[in-house]
């Protein structure tokens, strides 16, 4: 079972961004969960947003999770919000921001001695979709880092999962991507 | 002519997109609604569904809940396919016009996606609107899982609509747990999923103006019981049988069986928990790790919760010594609706069960595996004393000092 937790605000994408790999990850055979903890919150707020993976039936349903892979897609996030509960000695954090790696461990003792990536989701969006939406980029990064599929494919399905939007956002969200693959650190 | 929808053998949907696509598949003739989260987006994407050809049926946007069920009620008694999706207050909202549709005899179909009724406020998932609607006269059904949300829906249409029933059905799914957790579904084609059910075959429909009829009349003393009788008689005779050849047939088409009663790991099980909603499938992968220890744990999922499936129940349950019910709604100055109707079930027989109550994710809290392990821990102990060791009724996941009674 592999285990992801997305950190974001309302209206990021982190939802989108869960489903959509959710979605991509099923045409390989595999069982997906994609799901969000956000009640009626508004849009801003810190929520999280969820991925399981596995080759069986996943038939969990806690939100309860020990996260393999925490991203998170929003810089302020990691000052604020909990994302390192219920961490595993080999969590992988993959986090926005304009810091370097080095930089952002400096500012957040937390992640010290942790496996830390970094990408600035934030501003590839703005120069490449033109908003700050930071959940495609992410995928790239993990792509990049998790090696789960290669980068063709993944654009591939990722076209097919962005269907109903206008052909130059999509294609927008393709650099986007991409960009994040090549830059995450 | 609705335009046909090309669908991938696994599209990964939430709970609430599955229902809609059923929904569209069957080809509605009126569907009628008042939005609420978290069942909202049955009716937005049916509507968007709608707007882009693909259903020939009306889209009725009314002014409430109980607006929106009155207008299935008047499409229903005039000789259409008719249905509707709902939540918590507003399904509260509709519950008097759920007893005018069962008592006329409609057979509307309703997603009813799980929410704790307020107050206070909160739009997450709990059981109790579904708790709410056990008396309506309605058959309810249950997923575990938005494969279960879609499958459900078909098999509600294809024994509600049958002329020997003529009953409404509530399709359930819980709230954001189900409704907004998105997973692989296994579809139908178009033409697979509206064969299933079938055209629909109106029957003392009003616009048969050859044969006029009358519906929701008065009979005070006179008639009044002899009516709710033939009711129950068909809630408790005709369905069941109907809803083992819906099984039957669903299974011969697509190889996904359903059953009245789902058990896991229940043949030999010494001590089960009986739940219902996603927390079924979340104890089937606990009992599988608890086996693993040689421990003989089962899992009793509840599939028809109306009509209550007794003999079935009574069967399943025969050969264990402890089991743990458990309520996802507040009981409010009782036992939880389980631990009363596992009871009754079980009085009249040879069982010397341990019986006991838990309360558990009121509000969307989350159930999670360890509380579900220590529920088993308990039931152990129960069974080695064969007495309870606990409270008769524990509430789980709760903040603060521990809470029981009785």
């Amino acid at each position: 079972m592999l285990e992801i937790r997305w950190h974001s605000r309302a209206g990021q994408g982190a939802v989108t961004g869960a489903k959509g790999l959710a979605d991509v990850v099923s045409t390989t055979g595999k069982h997906v969960q994609a799901f969000a903890f956000y009640g009626s919150a508004k849009r801003g707020a810190a929520m999280t947003a969820y991925n399981r993976v596995d080759d069986a039936p996943i038939m969990n349903h806690e939100k309860f999770m020990a996260p393999d892979y925490v991203l998170v897609i929003d810089p302020a996030l990691v000052y604020v919000a909990d994302f390192t509960a219920f961490e595993k000695p080999d969590t992988v954090y993959i986090i926005t921001t304009h810091l370097s790696t080095e930089e952002l461990v400096a500012s957040q003792p937390k992640l010290e001695g942790k496996k830390v990536y970094t990408v600035d989701c934030i501003k590839i969006s703005q120069e490449t979709i033109g908003k700050a939406i930071p959940n495609t980029p992410m995928l790239g990064a993990l792509m990049k880092v998790s090696g789960m599929y290669e980068m063709d494919f993944f654009k591939e399905n990722m076209i097919r999962v962005l269907k109903k939007l206008p052909q130059k956002i999509i294609d927008a969200n393709m650099i986007a991507i991409q960009r994040a693959y090549d830059e995450v650190k | 002519m609705a335009e046909s929808m090309e669908l991938r053998d696994i599209e990964v949907w939430d709970g609430n997109m599955a229902a809609s696509q059923a929904l569209r598949q069957v080809q509605v003739d009126v569907v009628a609604a008042y939005p609420i989260t978290p069942s909202t987006p049955i009716v937005e994407n049916y509507a968007g569904f709608a707007a882009n050809a693909y259903v020939d049926g009306e889209f009725v946007m009314t002014e409430s809940e109980h607006g929106a069920m009155s207008c299935c009620i008047g499409a229903s008694a005039a000789g259409g396919r008719v249905a509707t999706a709902t939540s918590s207050q507003g399904f509260a909202l509709m519950v008097e016009t759920l007893y005018s549709a069962s008592g006329m005899r409609l057979p509307i179909i309703l997603n009813v996606v799980n929410r704790a009724i307020g107050a206070p406020l909160n739009v997450n998932g709990d059981h109790s609107d579904m708790y709410m609607g056990r008396d309506t006269g309605w058959i309810q059904l249950d997923a575990y899982n938005p494969q279960h949300a879609y499958d459900l829906n078909f098999i509600a249409f294809k024994v509600a609509e049958d002329h020997d029933v003529r009953l409404p059905a509530m399709v359930h799914q819980d709230g954001f747990m189900t409704s907004h957790t998105a997973q692989g579904v296994h579809t139908m084609t178009d033409e697979a999923g509206f064969n299933f059910v079938g055209e629909f075959k109106p029957m003392n429909d009003m616009l048969d103006l050859d044969h006029p009829v009358t519906h929701g009349v008065q009979t005070e003393e006179d008639w009044h019981f002899e009516h709710k009788a033939r009711q129950q008689h068909a809630l408790m005779t005709a369905v069941i049988p109907k809803l083992e050849a819906a099984f039957d047939a669903f299974e011969a088409l697509t190889g996904r069986r359903y059953n009245l009663v789902e058990t896991h790991q229940m043949e030999d099980a010494e001590m089960a928990v009986i739940c219902m909603g996603t927390s079924v499938e979340t104890a089937m992968e606990v009992v599988n790790e608890l086996r693993a220890q040689g421990i003989k744990a089962g899992v009793v999922g509840i599939r028809v919760f109306r009509p209550w499936p007794m003999e079935r129940l009574v069967e399943v349950l025969k050969n264990v010594k402890a089991i743990g019910t458990l309520d996802r709604s507040s009981p409010h100055g009782t036992m939880g609706m389980l631990f009363n109707e596992i009871s009754g079930s079980l009085f009249n027989t040879d069982t010397k069960a341990v019986l006991t109550n838990y309360i558990y994710g009121l509000g969307g809290r989350d159930l999670t595996k360890a509380h579900l392990v220590g529920i088993f821990n308990d039931l152990k102990a129960n069974m080695d004393a064969g007495k309870p060791t606990t409270p008769l009724q524990q509430y789980i996941g709760l903040r603060g000092p521990k809470l029981s009674f009785f």
